[in-house]
């Protein structure tokens, strides 16, 4: 068992060296964007001087190293700063810039929030179903079920995602109106409601996800079904679904496992077309637009947001994988 | 009549089946007929390619993927379980017929407990409840002399060694107590030592449970210990089939002649080493290691010119990180390799193209050593090039040549790529490409254990003309006795690292040997069909094999 502690340690330890890898990286990108907040904002009325107050009054004329290592060490105490759209808000209404109304965090908080239970929703549908099809399909293999599920998936992975979902919405909310077509969220929404408004998103993205994680499903099932201890299993009278999920199931499971951790985090980094047809308030929105106006803070929270994520989900991808097998588990 | 369709368990008529090779069904079994009564053992032996496994898993009325069951009928027990339908067929397999695979490891799922993949036929079958099983599985494991029989079936197959797996498995085979057993080559990939435990445990087992076996191996000199009666196939053709003491003393046919006279292949003795003489090559109180674990502990032997030394030991001996030592794959961390009497630079990186010249190796697999995507030209003409710096004409000129030295027909081989030649003509061309080089001393790392025992005997004979032709010395490392006996003029004996014994061949088969020797020797499974029931009643169960090593080590650490 100590031997998966220390595993499990160092692999964190290479995540914390990751997440610090990749902060540099969101800020020197971030940084190297054409044009700037006090130009986006200021637009046609730039005069050198305005342009220059408001970068000033944001610590945007500081050496990059510095401003880098403050944003860092207020990052590492969980504060990620101040969204610069919302404090040229505040100083247009009269209230003092900074003044902690306006935190990247408070703005991005219910967002991620939104991001979270739409990827948990889509996670719930669609990581059974795609595990239950890939299963089958190893088990009928070549058969027409087989045949089906493939070109289904393929085509739904293969389409826009804008295309899925406005096709969901043509039958699912316009010839027989199930589901709300918008997904207005808000705080304080019951859980019931707050699920019908995000089921038509859901779908749409479990549509896209599936694919992936039913072919692998597929795929690595079958791989080994050309093993001695697969032809073991036959030949001792077991029937074909219990091989598969006795035999061969137990034994594909890394595979499977980065595979869907490697969907789950595109639901939570990658869903901005989907949040836009539907309006979902998500991260993704709240990101892009960010970029648009250039408000570089929120940019690098969300981005070191995704990384997290990226990153958080393949670290347990990869514990499980360990977990998963025995010679990791219980060495010699 | 009736008395004898009562006792016929299995009777297989006209079997006939088909592997898918191209896009198109090829024949591989054409026609086999096979009677078993209960409690009967019978075995099948052939080469590689004779249709043994296959016609044991159609036993089971099962057929790999890519082969099927073309025609006629397989009856066990009066039901013919090549038109059963798959469900009646699962009610049998597992239950009734049992089946042991060769490779232990491979055939034990990786992800359960050894006892809970003992019980999973059982408790599917509806046999035994699970506790049931689970206790009739330690009193198996215990029955077949297992380890800790208590508790050795809660670890994972990872955990348990090759031997003892493959008693596991056999454990696992009698979980249902069947009416017949399948063992497929099941001592094929163990150490002589080893495979001797496990088929005492075999035979111990089926005669105790009185349960029938079809028992398929090349091995002839095993499946004498192990059948009643043998049948010898070859390509998918029954040639003759008959009692096990009929058959050993007096073969009918030319082929089965030919399979039992294999053994008799000896080279006649050379003269003894002169004191004098340097050796070719010698070893000096080499010690080794990968990373920090010591694998070789102060070896020391000599080579002289000409002569064939044979190093013999079980797995984990240390026998091929000799021949990394000398190569230079691996430098030893103390001692020296000297060649003539001049001491090699340990590591490969660091000698000349003279001296890696001379020291040639040819390997166990033809089939991973040569690469698939060179023709035989290429393959034996790099070594031309890079060694001698011939090229063009002369480069293939010397290619021709040494094809015809190993019986190929340059013509025909020159342009061919490795995929289209047989195991032995791979091995061939693994020796014409250490011959290329023009060496004096080659190492042969256990080129003839992939071979089936004719072609081998093709490869021994190869080897001993080269030898007397060019006067080279070869290291030939082996774990077979038989072998050693027929080519080698010295013999090093090894054990976990050490050099145990080491002298002239003659020395070494005659006794007063090393008790570690002795075992190995007497491990040898010979023609004799008592060979192992006198065995076991002369030394009893506790000194033969695993269990005599371990004696062994723990007088020895007294």
């Amino acid at each position: 068992m100590t031997a998966i502690v220390k595993i499990i340690a160092q692999r964190l330890a290479l995540g914390f060296l990751t997440m610090f890898v990749v902060s540099v990286v969101i800020f020197v990108a971030v940084n190297l964007l054409p044009g700037d907040f006090a130009e986006a904002i200021l637009g046609q009325g730039a005069t050198p001087e305005a342009v220059e107050a408001i970068r000033r009054d944001l610590g945007l004329d500081q050496h990059p190293v510095k401003r880098y290592l403050s944003w860092l060490a207020g990052a590492v105490q969980g504060d990620l700063g101040n969204s610069f759209a919302q404090a040229n808000f505040a100083a247009f209404v009269g209230a003092d810039a900074g003044s902690g109304l306006a935190s990247v965090a408070t703005q991005i908080a219910p967002r991620f929030e939104n991001t979270m239970f739409l990827a948990g929703v889509t996670a719930l549908i669609a990581v059974p179903i795609s595990l239950v099809l890939g299963i089958l399909a190893a088990l009928y293999r070549n058969s027409a079920f087989d045949r089906a599920t493939n070109i289904f998936t393929l085509s739904s992975i293969s389409s826009p995602e804008f295309f899925l979902a406005y096709i969901l919405i043509l039958f699912l909310a316009v010839m027989n109106p199930i589901l709300p077509s918008l997904s207005n969220i808000y705080e304080g929404m019951g859980l019931g409601e707050r699920l019908t408004k995000t089921l038509l998103p859901a779908l749409t993205l479990t549509l896209v996800v599936m694919a992936h994680m039913m072919r692998m499903t597929r795929a690595a099932i079958i791989n080994l079904l050309a093993s001695p201890y697969i032809e073991m299993a036959r030949l001792k009278g077991i029937s074909p679904l219990l091989i598969i999920m006795r035999h061969a199931l137990p034994n594909a499971l890394a595979p499977i496992i980065n595979v869907i951790a490697l969907n789950l985090a595109y639901l939570i980094t990658g869903v901005v077309v989907v949040e836009v047809v539907f309006v979902y308030p998500g991260i993704g929105q709240l990101f892009v637009d960010s970029v648009k106006i250039r408000d570089i803070p929120v940019v690098q929270a969300c981005c070191l947001i995704f990384a997290g994520a990226y990153i958080l989900l393949n670290l347990t991808a990869d514990i499980l994988s360990i977990l998963s097998n025995p010679r990791l588990r219980q060495p010699k | 009549m009736v008395a004898q369709m009562a006792d016929t368990l299995l009777k297989i008529r006209e079997l006939k089946i088909d592997g898918r090779s191209d896009e198109t069904w090829t024949p591989i079994v054409k026609g086999i007929d096979l009677d078993l009564c209960k409690g009967e053992v019978l075995g099948l032996i052939g080469e590689s390619g004779a249709g043994k496994s296959t016609v044991g898993l159609a036993a089971m009325g099962f057929a790999r993927d890519g082969c099927r069951i073309s025609g006629g009928s397989v009856e066990f027990d009066g039901v013919d379980l090549v038109k059963a339908s798959a469900s009646i067929k699962r009610s049998f397999l597992g239950r009734r017929i049992a089946y042991v695979a060769q490779s232990a490891a491979a055939s034990f799922n990786p992800a359960h407990r050894l006892i809970n993949q003992h019980t999973e036929a059982p408790v599917h079958h509806g046999v035994m409840s699970r506790s049931e099983s689970e206790a009739d599985g330690i009193e198996l494991y215990r029955k077949l002399r297992l380890p800790h029989p208590e508790e050795i079936g809660f670890r994972y197959p990872h955990q348990v060694s090759g031997g003892q797996l493959q008693r596991a498995m056999t454990a696992m085979a009698m979980s249902c107590r069947p009416d017949l057993i399948i063992f497929d080559e099941p001592t094929t990939a163990l150490d002589v030592t080893t495979q001797i435990e496990v088929l005492a445990s075999i035979r111990k087992i089926v005669e105790e449970f009185n349960t029938a076996a079809i028992y398929i191996t090349h091995d002839l000199a095993v499946v004498a210990q192990m059948a009643d009666r043998i049948k010898v196939l070859l390509r998918g053709e029954e040639v003759e089939e008959a009692d096990t003491r009929e058959m050993l003393s007096n073969p009918k046919e030319d082929y089965t002649k030919s399979l039992w006279a294999v053994r008799s292949f000896e080279r006649a003795p050379k003269p003894a080493i002169q004191t004098s003489a340097v050796p070719i090559v010698a070893i000096k109180n080499v010690t080794a290691a990968y990373g920090k674990e010591a694998v070789l502990h102060d070896i020391s032997f000599d080579m002289h010119a000409g002569r064939t030394v044979a190093v013999v030991g079980e797995s984990g001996s240390g026998k091929s990180t000799v021949a990394r030592c000398i190569t230079g794959l691996l430098p030893p961390i103390q001692g020296q390799v000297e060649f003539d009497g001049v001491a090699l630079p340990r590591d490969y990186r660091k000698r000349d193209k003279s001296q890696l010249r001379q020291i040639q190796m040819i390997y166990q697999m033809a089939d991973t050593a040569l690469n698939p995507r060179k023709t035989i030209g290429e393959l034996i003409g790099r070594p031309v090039q890079f060694y001698l710096g011939l090229s063009g004409g002369d480069r293939r000129r010397r290619v021709e040549k040494l094809l015809e030295e190993i019986e190929l027909d340059p013509a025909q081989y020159y342009n061919r790529l490795p995929s289209e030649l047989s195991g032995g003509q791979k091995q061939r061309i693994g020796i014409a490409r250490a011959l290329a080089a023009e060496p004096k001393f080659i190492i042969c790392d256990e080129v003839t254990s992939a071979l089936d025992q004719l072609v081998a005997e093709g490869i021994l004979k190869l080897l001993a003309r080269l030898q007397d032709e060019l006067n080279l010395t070869y290291m030939f490392i082996t774990h077979d006795l038989a072998t050693v006996r027929s080519i080698a003029d010295d013999v090093v004996v090894m054990k976990e690292g050490r050099v145990v014994e080491k002298g002239y061949k003659e020395e070494m088969f005659r006794p007063p040997h090393h008790p570690y020797t002795d075992l190995l020797l007497s491990s040898v499974p010979e023609m004799d069909p008592d060979w192992l029931t006198n065995l076991l009643s002369d030394r009893g169960v506790d000194n033969i094999g695993g269990a005599a090593v371990d004696k062994m080590e723990n007088e020895s650490s007294d």
